[in-house]
């Protein structure tokens, strides 16, 4: 393969990366005047990117002597990565407009983010693997402490960096053990390795780096136990900030998480299985339990968050490409859920303009914002797994996957922690729909936001069941590149 | 003789106490800095100690690769914590609980 071949798969990359220090270019030149400007050349950069998807970039196989992979499975995450981080940067600006804190990096570092999670999705070797979440990472604390004047969100950054640096070195540990007892960083190289049985030392040796591989995965993707920055890093974030972690984020590790288990370490499933039960069931329990007594907003969907991972690790467990598609399914439908609870989460700004984020302040709102309450119920119930709603879905085809192994107890304990689950969510709808009002909320005012808002009902809504016949194909085909 | 063992141990025992390091600090933002750079230092010679031992460059690449990222995580890091610090005056451990729950 040559390189200009090479260079044509990684042609969303290369746009995105020379397109993101062009535009840094300009916010020097240009200072906060340009904010604007950039923003929109951001999401066309990113909605040309999506385009590019379409290209060799979707289907073309492995590139750069395979450190690179432009596959189904990889177009799959990408086109839900830039979805979401375009959703990032249009709702920015009315957030940070009270602050005065939007400043022409932020789409930018968003831009750089988007790159380290294309890369991570499309990884084909450990070094791919360890640059691309680093890019990312990097360009996520910078956002997390976006607020620079703010305590809160300096502080959100601070824990976030230490935990996320902390993250990557236990996956870097488990990188350099699965290096020096497989011999190669290349995932298909790995793969061969762990498919030959080895004498005892050298069996311990790749055990210890895919369970330290896999810890690090997990901080990266939020499971439990290694959850606990979640709730703090959400609540203290900017909240266009904290949606695009709650979204664009968990698709790229956890599409990561997907190719390092199956591609890399697929003849290991056995020695995996156990972790990633594990990850799933405390997740679904522990983001059930401990969200109960929450009464900020952001910090419930930060537990939901790591309630959701927990169900799409399910998928996981049987290391079949029908889990593989469902996971992937449940991420699109996720996304939808979750953009739409932080897009509505943004309305909620006081007589003043001033953001408040406590999960009291919406009582009522069924009578004095009735669409925004009834958009707010739907992605409630739709994040429980309600049926009629899409969220059940997902958690179906999860569910199935599993039971085709034959694991029913798993399945069935499964469905039992999605109970617990779903009290608190249908406590938020309890309070929009049954409690006295409290002081009404500034009127909405954007159109562009109760567009997405509307979109991404409709997509939450029992009309999502027409698209899954072609969401299944899609999934279907992206699961089947993996294996 | 000195073989690839020893290298390893010593390379677990600095990764353990850059976790340690992390953990169990209660004073100061700064020495969980200095703890991650630790574990990076161990990773590096688990990493050059395999590549030397298997004969193979590409571990000597990931070195230099985890050597320029932690630059720039430093970087960020210190960054960071400066708008912090800017903000609250303190950087000890125990003051960073704005938020609980």
């Amino acid at each position: 393969m040559s390189t200009l071949s090479s260079i044509a798969l990684t042609a969303p990359e290369l746009l995105l990366s020379v397109g993101a220090i062009a535009l840094l270019l300009w916010c020097a030149w240009g200072g906060d005047t340009a904010t604007r400007a950039i923003s929109i050349a951001s999401v066309a950069l990113l909605t040309a990117a999506a385009f590019l998807l379409l290209g060799p970039a979707g289907q073309g196989g492995p590139g750069f002597g395979g450190l690179y992979q432009a596959d189904a499975f990889a177009a799959f995450a990408k086109l839900l990565i830039y979805i979401a981080c375009a959703v990032g940067i249009i709702i920015a600006p009315r957030f940070f407009a009270d602050g005065g804190s939007m400043r022409a990096e932020y789409p930018v570092l968003i831009l750089l983010s988007a790159v380290g999670m294309g890369m991570m999705v499309s990884a084909g070797d450990l070094l791919t693997l360890y640059v691309g979440l680093e890019l990312q990472s990097l360009a996520a604390y910078v956002l997390a402490s976006f607020m620079r004047r703010d305590t809160r969100s300096a502080e959100a950054g601070l824990k976030y960096f230490v935990l996320g640096a902390l993250a990557s070195g236990i996956l870097l540990y488990g990188i350099s053990l699965v290096y020096g007892f497989t011999g190669t960083t290349d995932f298909g190289g790995i793969a061969a390795v762990f498919g030959t049985p080895a004498e005892e030392p050298v069996r311990l040796g790749r055990l210890f780096g895919l369970v330290f591989v896999f810890a690090g995965l997990a901080f990266k993707i939020s499971a439990v136990p290694f959850h606990m920055w979640t709730p703090d890093v959400y609540e203290g974030a900017p909240t266009p900030v904290t949606a695009l972690f709650a979204t664009a984020q968990k698709v790229a590790a956890m599409a990561l998480l997907l190719r390092v288990a199956i591609e890399a370490m697929g003849p290991a499933t056995e020695e995996w299985r156990q972790i990633v039960i594990f990850c799933a069931l405390a997740s679904t329990i522990l983001g059930g339990v401990a969200a109960i007594g929450q009464s900020n907003i952001k910090r419930l969907l930060a537990y939901s968050s790591i309630n959701n991972v927990g169900f799409a690790l399910f998928g996981l467990v049987p290391g079949t490409a029908l889990g593989v598609s469902a996971v992937l399914t449940y991420m699109a439908v996720y996304v939808a859920m979750t953009l739409g609870a932080f897009l509505v989460v943004l309305q909620m700004r006081n007589a003043r303009g001033a953001p408040v984020e406590t999960i009291a302040s919406l009582s009522g709102l069924s009578r004095t914002r009735p669409a925004l309450a009834a958009a707010m119920a739907m992605f409630m119930f739709s994040l429980a797994g309600i049926p009629p709603l899409f969220g059940f879905w997902p958690k179906f085809l999860v569910f199935d996957a599993v039971v085709d192994i034959g694991l029913w107890p798993l399945a069935m304990i499964g469905i039992a922690t999605s109970v617990i689950g779903a009290y608190y969510y249908l406590r938020i709808i309890k309070t929009m729909y049954f409690d006295e009002p409290a002081e009404a909320f500034a009127p909405g005012g954007s159109r562009v936001e109760g567009g997405l808002i509307a979109v991404a009902a409709v997509v939450v809504s029992p009309l999502g069941y027409l698209m899954i016949g072609p969401l299944g194909l899609l999934a279907l085909n992206a699961a089947k590149a993996l294996f | 003789m000195i073989g690839i063992q020893h290298f390893l141990v010593v390379s677990a025992i600095l990764f353990s106490m850059g976790v340690f390091g992390i953990f169990l600090n209660r004073k100061n933002i700064i020495i969980i800095l200095m703890a991650i750079e630790l574990i990076l230092l161990s990773v590096n010679i688990n990493l050059v100690a395999f590549s030397a031992y298997l004969g193979d460059l590409v571990g000597q690449v990931f070195a230099m690769f985890v050597l320029t990222v932690a630059a720039g995580e430093a970087a960020i890091g210190l960054a960071i914590l400066v708008i912090y610090f800017r903000g609250r005056g303190t950087i000890l451990v125990d003051d960073v609980n704005r938020m609980k729950g």
